[in-house]
């Protein structure tokens, strides 16, 4: 069982593992092993669901120590040296005007909202890779009582913060965007400021835990909401994790 | 989007192949300029005017302080973006290491936008020389730019999904649609085979050529997103992606197989190109002589 290597154009490389590998972290501990030990003239990684994207400068990178390398990771992803990550705490409003969809969702499900709100927040998940859009997180995985296919017909625009499950997945809109997922909540949390650094607040392999804004507050209170702008820091825990945690 | 344009008029004005300049389009243009300045010149031709006299593209050129460049369109049967350097440094603002515009999200550039009348652009001009205003840019060491271009391609990560798609992308003549940006064009010419693939979403980069389950490709460009779920049939090799940059909806244009080694030496043959850089203008020079000898 090895991973495939495929050109994607004349300065990309598409790295591609099957479902199992994958879904034990095979592009992001595969990514992280390029961080730790660079090649010259690679310039950019793109992880994604099963696959990383090697971008390289064709007339700076040694092709053939590239290619000998991502063999390796092809076949042999260092599973035991998956990125930390941080752990980051994701408050969100759930249901309501914030959620249009969770009653939908609950009911599509078999659950009651509760449940779903429950089972979301109880269930820790890893930023698998960011894309879609400047910031989106897709967030995985869910437990197989919350998989629903992605809504039928995708809404024009999607409220920024808007947190939306669909495909086994969890994603918060960063920006107003067009969406297909089913929004389930919302959280005040500045995704993408492009004046930080780095400017996407979540980065691969973070681990997210989202919290019911509602319980563990109280009744809303909306003079306490923050702007979007002012800053995630103060609404999210970091701290350093533990190397080499596996999640599958 | 056209990066070798980009690259050639920055050396033209005397900056960093890669410094900050003003990408102008085909719907056209007028700029004054509050101090002297030496600007540099490359792409299409827009029929640039400087103080209304005609300003051939791939030259440097002087403009004196109150000087207006005016670009009122294309002139020839191609071309629809032309770059536009200023010797020194042009405010911009940098957002992941980058002065470019993210028109989708908002930022980068001049306000996250782009330009419109009344703007006014803040530059640290560096010193030149009557000289430094009469280089230019040998036809020989431009990429081969025309109407209808054919471009070369590769096997893209999902060919073997789709072969007939790729057999007929290499058999047809496409038109960019009206829907086309800098993050991408829609081709319209022929519909390739449609179908259900539905794929995890994996990173792609400018010059993949997406198939969407309509048969209608999309070729992806310089704004294109980091990641998306299509088939990627084929790619565009970097060094055509400046000819694939100058297309306007409407143009035509076709696709050649090409191989990863030819790739990388026509990659290579325009690094020497931009590394060799602008010539001084003979027949400036020859003015210069005669002047000193009469």
């Amino acid at each position: 069982m090895s991973g495939r290597i495929d050109l994607m154009g004349d300065a990309a490389l598409l790295v591609r593992w099957p479902a199992e590998l994958a879904a034990a972290g095979a592009p992001l501990a595969a990514m992280a092993a390029l961080q730790r030990e660079p090649l010259p003239g690679v310039i950019d990684l793109v992880p994604a669901i099963d696959s990383l994207l090697v971008c390289f400068d064709p007339l700076a990178v040694d092709r053939e120590q590239l290619t000998v390398r991502l063999q390796m990771l092809a076949a042999h992803p260092p599973l035991t040296g998956l990125p930390a990550g941080r752990d980051v705490t994701i408050p969100v409003r759930y249901g309501g005007s914030d959620g249009p969809d969770l009653d939908e969702v609950a009911a599509q499900l078999g659950l009651t909202p509760h449940d779903v709100i429950t089972l979301h927040t109880t269930t820790e998940q890893r930023v698998l890779m960011i894309g879609f859009a400047p910031g989106y997180p897709y967030l995985g995985w869910l437990p197989p009582e919350l998989h629903l296919p992605r809504r039928a017909t995708p809404r024009v625009a999607v409220p920024a913060g808007s947190v939306a499950i669909a495909a086994g997945m969890t994603g918060i809109y960063p920006a107003a965007l067009p969406g297909g997922w089913h929004l389930i909540g919302r959280t005040d949390i500045t995704l993408f400021d492009p004046a930080a650094d780095p400017p996407a607040l979540l980065q691969p392999g973070d681990r997210v835990r989202f919290v019911n804004a509602e319980a563990q507050s109280g009744p809303r209170r909306l003079t306490q909401r923050r702007k979007a702008g002012q800053g995630a820091e103060g609404e999210t825990q970091r701290r350093k994790g533990r190397r080499g945690r596996k999640e599958v | 989007m056209d990066r070798f344009a980009l690259a050639a008029a920055n050396r033209l004005a005397g900056n960093q192949p890669d410094a900050p300049a003003l990408e102008l389009t085909a719907g056209g243009v007028q700029i004054r300029f509050g101090a002297p300045v030496l600007i540099g010149l490359a792409g299409a031709d827009l029929q640039a005017d400087l103080d209304d006299a005609p300003l051939a593209p791939w030259r440097s050129a002087i403009v004196p302080a109150g000087g207006v460049l005016r670009l009122r369109g294309r002139r020839g049967d191609w071309g629809g973006r032309v770059y536009l350097a200023i010797g020194g440094a042009l405010a911009a603002e940098w957002a992941i290491g980058s002065a470019g515009t993210c028109l989708a999200s908002g930022f980068g550039g001049y306000q996250g936008r782009a330009l419109r009348a009344g703007d006014r652009i803040a530059v640290h001009p560096r010193s030149f020389t009557a000289a430094d205003g009469m280089r230019w840019w040998p036809v020989g060491r431009r990429p081969a730019y025309c109407a209808q271009p054919r471009l070369r391609v590769l096997p893209g990560p999902q060919y073997d999904m789709l072969p007939e798609a790729w057999e007929l992308l290499l058999q047809t003549t496409f038109q960019v649609d009206q829907a086309a940006s800098r993050q991408g064009y829609r081709l319209a010419g022929a519909s390739l085979p449609s179908h259900h693939h539905s794929l995890p979403s994996f990173g792609v980069a400018p010059g993949a050529i997406q198939l969407p389950p309509d048969g209608r490709p999309i070729l992806l460009l310089a704004d294109s997103q980091t990641t998306g779920g299509y088939p990627v049939i084929a790619t565009v090799i970097g060094a055509d992606l400046p000819l694939a940059a100058q297309l306007l909806p409407g143009d035509r244009l076709a696709f050649t197989a090409t191989d990863l080694v030819t790739a990388h030496a026509a990659l290579a043959e325009q690094a020497a190109w931009l590394a060799a850089g602008p010539e001084d203008d003979e027949s400036g020079e020859l003015l210069a002589q005669a002047g000193a000898i009469g």
